[in-house]
């Protein structure tokens, strides 16, 4: 690896302890992703394409 | 009616699953939000995975630890396990909060529980087949955990043959199977309907 990557990657992994929880950053980081991805999925609107579920137009 | 086990099923399969069921082509309104992609996502994903092993399988550690495409496969096979993880999870969060098992819908629920179990052991088991430092490292710190559960002497995880036959045959049947279940499952009974959005369907079983 080159660059920036290998900068950020080869190196042990930074632990986060609080009482008996411990947890890589990384992995921390990880579950916050998909907790803010849950959370849009729930509230963002779906954008609206054409509807097959509409009564015809009289 | 033909009392052959072929026209037996056909009847039975036709009733239970009819073609229109099978393929629809329009929703329920309430699956026009995102919660509700999750599900394909994951079978996206897996489809990936699918495809990028048997690229593995069929060139080899020779070539996907050396070379510049082997190494891209590799990389693409073990990002699309991330990938399906992560959505397979938001998948489980958005059932389980609208309680997706209402309305018959047990099997539906079940057979993605057994699903999710079964993809992590395939998980586990490729990373004791990536015949790296990883794996090796992988194998020799889980290996007192699986002796200490009594089941070392079926289950060898530093046996690089017996995990790599589990992740490439055994576990991606197991699991393939109950992808394939699942579907059906959610084809026959339906996308689950939103808690609040219409009590009387979501109770109201097969339709």
């Amino acid at each position: 690896m080159t660059g920036w990557i290998s900068e950020f990657m080869n190196h042990p992994a930074t632990y986060l302890k609080i009482g008996w929880l411990q947890i890589s950053v990384s992995n921390l980081l990880v579950i916050l992703l998909m907790l803010a991805t849950f959370a849009l999925a729930v509230f963002l609107p779906f954008p609206k394409g054409h509807d097959d579920t509409q009564e015809p137009r009289t | 009616m033909s009392e052959m086990w072929t026209a037996k099923l056909r009847t039975k399969w036709q009733k239970e699953l009819p073609i229109e069921k099978l393929l629809p082509d329009d929703q329920p309104a309430y699956v026009a939000s995102w919660i509700y992609v999750f599900g394909v996502l994951t079978l996206s994903a897996l489809a990936m995975i699918i495809a990028s092993g048997i690229v593995l399988a069929f060139e080899g550690p020779a070539w996907y630890h050396t070379s510049d495409a082997g190494k891209f496969t590799n990389s693409m096979h073990f990002w699309s396990v991330q990938l399906f993880f992560v959505f397979m999870v938001i998948h489980l969060w958005g059932k389980f909060w609208m309680a997706a098992w209402r309305g018959n819908r047990f099997r539906t629920w079940a057979t993605g529980a057994v699903a999710f179990i079964s993809s992590i052991a395939t998980a586990f088991t490729g990373y004791l087949v990536q015949t790296n430092f990883d794996s090796q490292w992988i194998s020799f710190e889980a290996k007192d955990g699986f002796n200490s559960m009594g089941v070392g002497a079926f289950f060898n995880v530093t046996n690089l043959g017996q995990m790599l036959l589990l992740h490439v045959a055994f576990l991606p049947l197991i699991l393939g199977v109950l992808t394939v279940v699942h579907v059906l499952m959610v084809r026959k009974r339906g996308v689950v309907p939103p808690i609040d959005a219409e009590p009387a369907l979501s109770n109201r079983g097969p339709q």
